[in-house]
């Protein structure tokens, strides 16, 4: 038997909502029994036992990221699963949900499967694939929806590229719903985007670039959001940006409609004036919005309208970034500053610890069905972050483990960092 | 018995309704094993059988019916009828009756055409299938085949797999079997069922489940998937639906013992069921097809021979 005990660290537990000291133990990669001193597992016989002291450190269960995009297949050059898998463990993260807009997209059980054994290969963390919602991520057909959930999908998106077909998505939701697998929708109006590459407002405007106005999103969630009332189906929407969105989202869940939703930490950190010396690491979609959208978006994590706190995390190699604001592509990476970031809410003392355990691993693991993950508990997989959330550092590109370095933190000085994932009892030492 | 002189929807009867077409049936099917395979019970009437969509089974099944009770029956196909020069239905309908038939069967790819007809008719019209909505003498067979083997139907459990939006053979089966109050679970995927449930019609529920509809169910019936509905979204492809929504022999074994396997047909083999099933002679689906015909014999004799016999001699 192997046997792993977590000695003097802070549980933050979102079940018990919870942050109490006591210690943990993982034998042979499930949770066995959480004592509160010294001596509770001192009878076992085993040989192999290996102990971390985490004196002065938070135990959380392990973080799941469930909006990342890996590159591969496909845009190697980018990031691979492996190097995605680097980044993650540095950020964190004992579990990442991958994107499908790989070449060829993930919309086959061949694509999953080839995704799911090089992350075996990689042998670091857990990866879930999400499925595409449709054939080659082209919004015409739905793709081999049962046969995704079947290799391993845990959800499907066609993220990147809203539905715009509104008969696709409302029947992709109740096929899938035969499944069981949650739809996660990237919700947003193509036709009002147009050709905005940032928020639509007074910095568009001052740079002479053309805006995605904050409607796009709004009024795209509003329709997902009446799909899913309509169809009982489970929504998840990815990525909420604006102030509406969230006014959109609370009045929907307090009518009782199965939907949940994510942000990202730049939604609550940065304003559209990241990109006023046109920087396109800042060049995201949905764009960076208003100091009152990040007011908007806090309230939502307060108030428990958003559920999820995710990265997004879109590499693009330094040459597709450097270039105009027109030409760039969106996205920037987050594996590794998710978690400063958000400790940024807790510092502001928004969040407790054990909320940041619910928005960044108990909902995540809810929403998409991830059994036994999400929580600190007998039974549950051996899956625990420990951080650190003292440790002052500054985010410098040197630190960056993504093949990628397009991050608009660069420099930034960050207060709390992960210090150990433990996957399924294995520990890795994360920074 | 309380008929009318259409027979358009499995709503429109009542329980003994039921009953009595069965019972007749059963006593026409004899005149099918005879060597000579006629009676003179319609002599002298005359049935237009009106088929606005491709048909096998049904068309050759009323007609063999109709020659089997000596009525005059006249085939109209539509492909080489004014209709193709743009006549509405309406038109087409007063036209024949001006000769004065005694009964319209009708298949349309309408739901309600043979409603519509039997408002401006004086003749009898009967339900050969109209688009999605209900194929009333398929579920007569279906019931007539079942309690051949089954003596209460109300005891059964009867799985209804497939396409239930776009199937005109469940929605009679599920009012017919529902009534007799047998034991419905409906299974598909979601896409292909109704929106709204089937909470207004009693033991009627949907399976979470392959497997929970075919447990210890006593009837199957599997219905068949349109290739052209992955065109509109409702499923994936064809493969996902053979690899998700194909009743296979070991799902099959989940079932009672005595299970029976009923296809309104036409079958697409190893889609939506396993060819070594119906290979296996597992299922009903040829004594569905003999059954048809007594059927629609019953149908034919209880409309417009009963019927008339019952009016005064003028």
């Amino acid at each position: 038997m192997k046997r792993l005990i977590i000695k003097n660290g802070i549980v933050a537990d979102p079940l018990s909502r919870t942050e109490v000291k006591r210690d943990i133990c993982i034998e042979d990669g499930i949770i066995r029994g959480a004592g509160n001193g010294t001596g509770d597992f001192k009878k076992s016989r085993s040989a192999d036992i290996k102990i971390i002291n985490a004196d002065g450190l938070y135990v959380l269960p392990g973080l799941i990221d469930m909006h990342v995009h890996l590159r591969e297949p496909g845009y190697e050059y980018k990031e691979t699963i492996k190097s995605g898998m680097e980044a993650a463990v540095s950020g964190g993260f004992t579990s990442i949900c991958c994107m499908p807009n790989t070449n060829p997209p993930n919309d086959s059980a061949s694509v999953n499967n080839y995704i799911i054994n090089k992350s075996k290969e990689a042998g670091l963390i857990n990866l879930f694939p999400i499925g595409a919602i449709s054939r080659g991520l082209k919004g015409e057909n739905l793709s081999d929806i049962g046969e995704l959930k079947e290799s391993g999908a845990v959800a499907i998106s066609d993220d990147g590229n809203p539905v715009s077909d509104t008969s696709l998505l409302a029947r992709a939701m109740l096929y899938a719903k035969t499944f069981g697998l949650p739809v996660i929708s990237h919700s947003e109006d193509l036709s009002l985007r147009g050709k905005g590459v940032m928020n639509e407002g007074f910095t568009s405007q001052a740079l002479g670039v053309a805006g995605i106005p904050s409607i796009a999103e709004e009024i795209a969630i509003e329709r997902d959001i009446g799909l899913a009332k309509y169809y009982g189906a489970k929504l998840h929407i990815a990525h909420v940006s604006t102030a509406g969105s969230v006014d959109v989202i609370r009045r929907a869940k307090k009518e009782g409609v199965d939907v949940t939703c994510e942000t990202c930490p730049h939604y609550f950190t940065l304003t559209e004036e990241s990109l006023l010396n046109y920087n396109t690491n800042a060049k995201i979609n949905p764009p960076l919005r208003t100091g009152r959208d990040i007011l908007a978006v806090k309230e939502g994590l307060v108030d428990r309208t958003i559920d999820v706190i995710a990265s997004d995390h879109a590499p693009h190699s330094e040459d597709e970034k450097d270039t105009t604001l027109d030409n760039a592509p969106f996205g920037i990476i987050g594996l590794q500053t998710l978690l400063p970031l958000t400790f940024k809410l807790y510092a502001e003392k928004r969040l407790f610890l054990h909320d940041i355990a619910r928005l960044v691993s108990q909902n995540p693991a809810r929403i998409l069905n991830l059994s036994g993950r999400g929580g600190i508990k007998e039974g549950y997989a051996g899956d625990i972050t420990i951080v650190d959330v003292r440790k002052k550092w500054k985010f410098s590109e040197n630190k960056i483990k993504s093949l990628s370095k397009n991050s608009p933190f660069i420099g930034m000085d960050f207060t709390g960092i992960a210090v150990y994932v433990i996957v399924s009892g294995n520990v890795i030492s994360a920074n | 018995m309380s008929l009318k002189k259409d027979l358009i929807s499995i709503k429109d009867l009542t329980k003994s309704d039921i009953y009595s077409f069965i019972e007749t049936a059963k006593e026409f099917k004899k005149i099918s094993l005879k060597d000579i395979k006629k009676v003179p019970t319609l002599r002298g009437k005359t049935v237009i059988n009106l088929f606005y969509e491709p048909s096998t089974r049904t068309r050759s099944s009323f007609e063999i019916a109709q020659k089997r009770l000596s009525a005059d029956s006249l085939n109209i196909a539509i492909s080489q009828s004014s209709v193709t020069k743009g006549e509405t239905l309406k038109d087409t309908i007063l036209n024949l009756e001006s000769m004065k038939p005694d009964a319209f069967v009708i298949r349309h790819h309408e739901s309600g055409a043979p409603y519509f007809i039997s408002k401006i008719t004086k003749a009898s019209v009967i339900n050969a299938g109209d688009g999605i909505n209900e194929h009333p003498t398929q579920t007569l067979l279906d019931i007539m085949t079942v309690m051949e083997e089954k003596k209460d139907i109300s005891s059964l459990k009867v799985a209804i797999i497939g396409d239930i939006s776009h199937s005109r053979v469940a929605r009679s089966d599920i009012f017919g079997l529902s009534m007799l109050g047998a034991d419905i679970y409906i299974y598909g995927p979601y896409s292909l069922l109704p929106v709204t449930g089937f909470k207004d019609i009693p033991n009627v529920r949907i399976a979470k489940g392959f497997k929970e509809a075919v447990k210890n169910a006593d009837v199957i019936i599997m219905l068949r998937i349109q290739k052209e509905r992955a065109g509109y979204h409702f499923i994936p492809s064809i493969e996902e639906y053979r690899n998700f929504f194909k009743l296979t022999p070991e799902l099959l074994s989940l079932a009672s013992k005595g299970v029976m396997v009923l296809h309104p047909g036409p079958v697409n083999r190893d889609v939506e069921i396993s060819g070594s099933i119906i290979n296996r002679d597992k299922t009903f689906i040829f004594k569905q097809v003999e059954n048809g015909i007594a059927v629609r014999m019953a149908c034919l004799y209880m409309l417009l021979g009963v019927q008339k016999s019952l009016e005064p001699d003028i």
